[in-house]
């Protein structure tokens, strides 16, 4: 199945390590997401894209318990399969903190700071048959251990 | 602030759920009671400012009231609608261009969550496909921070919302009248960790009008005017943490909470100290907690022991919420800042009956807050 993302200009890949693109103040190095025109801090009118790396740390989270509203959401909202995700923030090298979807929704295991890694992740299969995805982030130690695997 | 302008008149359709009821036609109810506390004729008020979000323009009610060619101006400001219209109107008499009018909110939202406007919030499709877009989670992040930095607990949200319910209950003309007990609310269905069910306000329906008139001609029209000393509204600035924000900057900044508050205080002439009873926005149980400190009422994680010490509740130190707040009336966002300032309005009369403050309150405060980061603050005074 053919996979394309759930916008362009979000991340890279689809395939291979997906990074997040973020708007970079060319004035004040103010770093936005997704990519925007004008910088929300001086106001300045020139910005560059940058690549935010993969990794992250957890700021706050919450989970997503019941079905979304549809439209907007594009996700299963069927409440016998529904299935809960989680929602933080996710601090990035001292540049911004992104709001994402994380893959695990068991408030145990999740804390604030830990370590995090941004993954893609099916969201529907849309009307030509091919796979939508956006962007997740996941525990470290759980991506590890899926490449060891 | 002198004592510039006073309110005369209060009006209220009842919050809830009115199946059959359009949400214009509970604005003109309210706008009909609020004429009759004041004993004025719809054809004396000179000028009125009134919105929702959800319901309809405002200016279509003349229909129903008279077409008396007043000035009618339509206010859209998101979840500081009512408080917008309710700052143009003091403006509108301060300034000397008007001597008597009204400030109207009113709303009818559909059942279940909030949806979100992507496009009117500046948000992209990909933001609600991908689930992002409920002001739910944004509360849920919010408060659940909150806790880690300030040891704020579980317990303590419970007791917010049972203490709402416990208001609620002594009022009238809320739509939720039913004390919940703490484990109740514990123990209702996760929405948004850390966040239950029952520590949520829904949205719902309803409408606040309020009579205002030049200070020195308040005696016309009420044996009883309050005076409004501050109206301030204000929107987010860099760094702060809002609703509906695809990414926030790591520096945190003052939230327009914080900015509303001191502008208030500084307009009135008066602090912290001097309120005597309080409405402060409840979306959630920690909206209130959080802003209990952003409003400069404490330091942030000394709720935890005002709360169980009861000092929030109506015979303590400092009541908030006193109407059951947005958890027990609901929020139709275009009525609910007014309604906080109707309370504060019957409070300030001694007319609030089993939930009346003791001590004769003099000064009253009310904060409201919402998408996309805006905050609304009035100080009112006998
Ligand atoms: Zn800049």
């Amino acid at each position: 199945m053919q996979t394309i993302p759930v916008a362009q200009g979000l991340f890279t890949g689809p395939s291979g390590a997906p990074q997040l693109l973020a708007s970079r103040c060319t004035a004040c190095a103010n770093h936005m997401f997704p990519l925007q025109a004008g910088c929300s801090k001086c106001g300045g009118a020139s910005t560059t894209t940058v690549e935010l790396g993969r990794r992250g740390t957890l700021w706050t989270w919450t989970v997503q318990s019941y079905p979304p509203k549809a439209p907007p959401y594009a996700g299963n909202v069927d409440p016998a399969t529904f299935e809960p995700y989680g929602v933080g923030y996710i601090e990035i090298d001292g540049k911004l903190l992104v709001e994402s979807r994380l893959t695990i929704a068991d408030p145990d295991f999740l804390d604030i700071g830990m370590e995090l890694e941004l993954v893609l992740e099916p969201l529907y299969v849309n009307e030509n048959g091919e796979q939508v995805v956006t962007f997740a982030f996941a525990p470290v130690s759980a991506t590890e251990k899926l490449s060891q695997s | 602030m002198s004592d510039d302008v006073a309110i005369v008149g209060i009006g209220m359709h009842e919050f809830g759920r009115h199946d059959g009821v359009e949400g214009i036609d509970q604005g003109v109810v309210a706008v009909r009671r609020a004429l009759t506390d004041a004993s004025i004729q719809w054809e004396d008020i000179q000028f009125a400012f009134g919105g929702s979000q959800a319901a309809g323009a405002a200016d279509t009610m003349v229909s129903k009231l008279g077409l008396t060619g007043l000035q009618f101006i339509n206010v859209s400001n998101g979840c500081a609608t009512g408080g917008s219209a309710l700052f143009s109107a003091y403006n509108s008499i301060k300034s000397g261009m008007f001597d008597v009018g009204i400030a109207i909110g009113f709303d009818k939202h559909e059942r279940g969550a909030f949806r979100v406007d992507l496009k009117e919030n500046g948000l992209e499709d990909w933001y609600g496909e991908s689930g992002l877009a409920l002001t739910t989670q944004f509360f849920g992040m919010k408060i659940n921070r909150y806790m880690h930095d300030y040891g704020i607990s579980h317990a303590t949200l419970a007791s917010v919302a049972n203490k709402a319910s416990r208001n609620g209950a002594m009022n009238p003309m809320a739509w939720r009248r039913n004390e919940l007990s703490v484990e109740e609310v514990r123990s209702s269905r996760m929405l948004s960790y850390p966040l239950t069910q029952y520590m949520f306000c829904s949205p719902a329906e309803g409408a606040v009008a309020l009579v205002l008139c030049r200070a020195d001609r308040a005696r016309e029209f009420t044996n009883s005017p309050v005076y409004l000393k501050a109206a301030v509204v204000r929107s987010r600035r860099f760094g702060s943490f809002e609703v509906m924000a695809p990414h926030l900057a790591t520096e945190r900044g003052d939230g327009p909470t914080i900015d509303a508050s001191k502008a208030a205080f500084e307009m009135a002439g008066v602090g912290p100290d001097d309120i005597d009873v309080a409405q402060l926005q409840d979306t959630e149980v920690g909206a209130e907690i959080m802003h209990m400190a952003e409003n400069g009422f404490c330091e942030h994680g000394e709720q935890e022991e005002m709360i169980a010490r009861g000092d929030t509740e109506i015979g303590g130190r400092f009541p908030v919420n006193t109407d059951g707040g947005c958890l027990a009336n609901g929020e139709p966002v275009g009525a609910s800042g007014l309604r906080q300032v109707y309370e504060n309005v019957v409070q300030l009369r001694g007319n609030a009956g089993p939930r009346q403050v003791q001590g004769n309150p003099r000064v009253a405060y009310t904060h409201v807050y919402g998408s996309p980061g805006i905050s609304g603050v009035t100080i009112l005074s006998r």
